[in-house]
């Protein structure tokens, strides 16, 4: 099935602001972000259809998702 | 303190109290100028050095602003910014909170940090420039780190709670010693073009849902680094919540996130 990735931040670097990716039926966030190309603990913050999510939450066809770094410079 | 004020009323020009005024109501009474703008304001006079504030922050707003304390935790590039900006708005009390003292690679962003006074500890350089811009504001210096076992004395008596801090795993400390006294907390973080902003009033969870995941005590500025914009641009944005927190009004990041781009200044905001 098919989902929007957005990357924010330097998540976009060398990569894109966003794609439409495939990834497995009845999938999770985690899988999104696998195919986004990120490591694990890359993205630390994650919104499913503007509404925050965790890696083992599911996803359905057609979702957005949207990726953040750890911002915690002062 | 009658007195005080009939000074004041009767020095007033243009419907405005002359900043000469006060200096010489200072001079003439022994008040000092916190003792003084609490006079006038608790009076309805305006005072020159607010005038500007007018239309946005009326009379009565100033005198919430006097009357308020602020927590800045952390005084480099945020923290600096910030009590810069809350000085110069009328903040009666500022708390400032770092255990540092200025070094040259702060010279890039953090603007307390000037050649003259690198060595020096920050919140001392800190409540330097508070009297130079605003003697009516208060500081209290705290040259200590913030933990959990500071946090009671550091945050008693506060009305908001800045955080300027530069490490996720005290971010977190703070958030939940501001959750457990009951204060809102309004929290700013930068990385290189990047910044986020969000107001965590009591019983939210916004800094555990932005830094809970996160396996490392810092984020990505440690490869971005901070040019100069990122703390002026996030400081100025908590600045605003502070102000809007203390004169009674809706804190607008409450329970979002707001993340900018300052390279393809964009701006998105999400619920936390």
């Amino acid at each position: 099935m098919k989902v929007t990735v957005k990357l924010f931040a330097s998540l976009r670097d060398g990569r894109f602001d966003e794609a439409v990716l495939e990834v497995p039926e009845s999938g999770f966030v985690s899988d999104a972000i696998a195919a986004a190309g990120l490591s694990e603990g890359e993205a630390t913050v994650m919104f499913r259809n503007a509404r925050h999510v965790l890696p083992e939450d599911a996803l359905v066809e057609g979702d957005s998702l949207s990726l953040f770094p750890p911002v915690g410079g002062g | 303190m009658k007195e005080l004020f009939e000074h004041l009323k009767e020095g007033q020009s243009d419907g405005l109290v002359p900043w000469q005024v006060e200096l010489q109501v200072a001079e003439a009474t022994g008040a000092g100028f916190r003792e003084i703008e609490g006079a006038a304001l608790r009076g309805g006079l305006r005072l020159e050095r607010y005038a500007r504030n007018f239309r946005t922050i009326d009379i009565e707003g100033q005198l919430r602003l006097h009357e308020g304390s602020v927590a800045v935790i952390g005084c480099g590039g945020l923290g600096g910014y910030l009590i810069e900006e809350l000085a110069r708005l009328g903040i009666g009390t500022l708390i400032a909170v770092d255990p540092d003292s200025f070094e040259a690679s702060n010279l890039n962003r953090q603007i307390l940090a000037t050649v003259a006074d690198l060595g020096r500890p920050k919140v001392q350089v800190a409540a330097e420039r508070v009297r130079s811009i605003n003697p009516a504001t208060a500081v209290i210096q705290r040259q200590i780190r913030f933990d959990t076992g500071s946090a009671d004395l550091i945050l008693a008596g506060v009305d908001v709670v800045a955080d300027a801090l530069d490490s996720i795993p005290s971010r977190l400390e703070l958030a939940a010693a501001a959750a457990r006294l009951g204060l809102p907390l309004v929290h700013g973080a930068i990385a290189g073009w990047y910044i986020q902003a969000t107001t965590a009033l009591p019983g939210s969870a916004a800094i555990e849902t932005l830094f809970g995941s996160a396996t490392t005590s810092r984020g990505i500025e440690t490869e971005t680094g901070n040019p100069a914009f990122a703390p002026a641009v996030a400081a100025s944005i908590q600045a605003a919540e502070i102000t809007k927190l203390l004169l009674g009004r809706p804190a607008a990041l409450a329970g979002r996130l707001l993340h900018l781009d300052l390279e393809r200044m964009t701006a998105i905001t999400l619920p936390l």
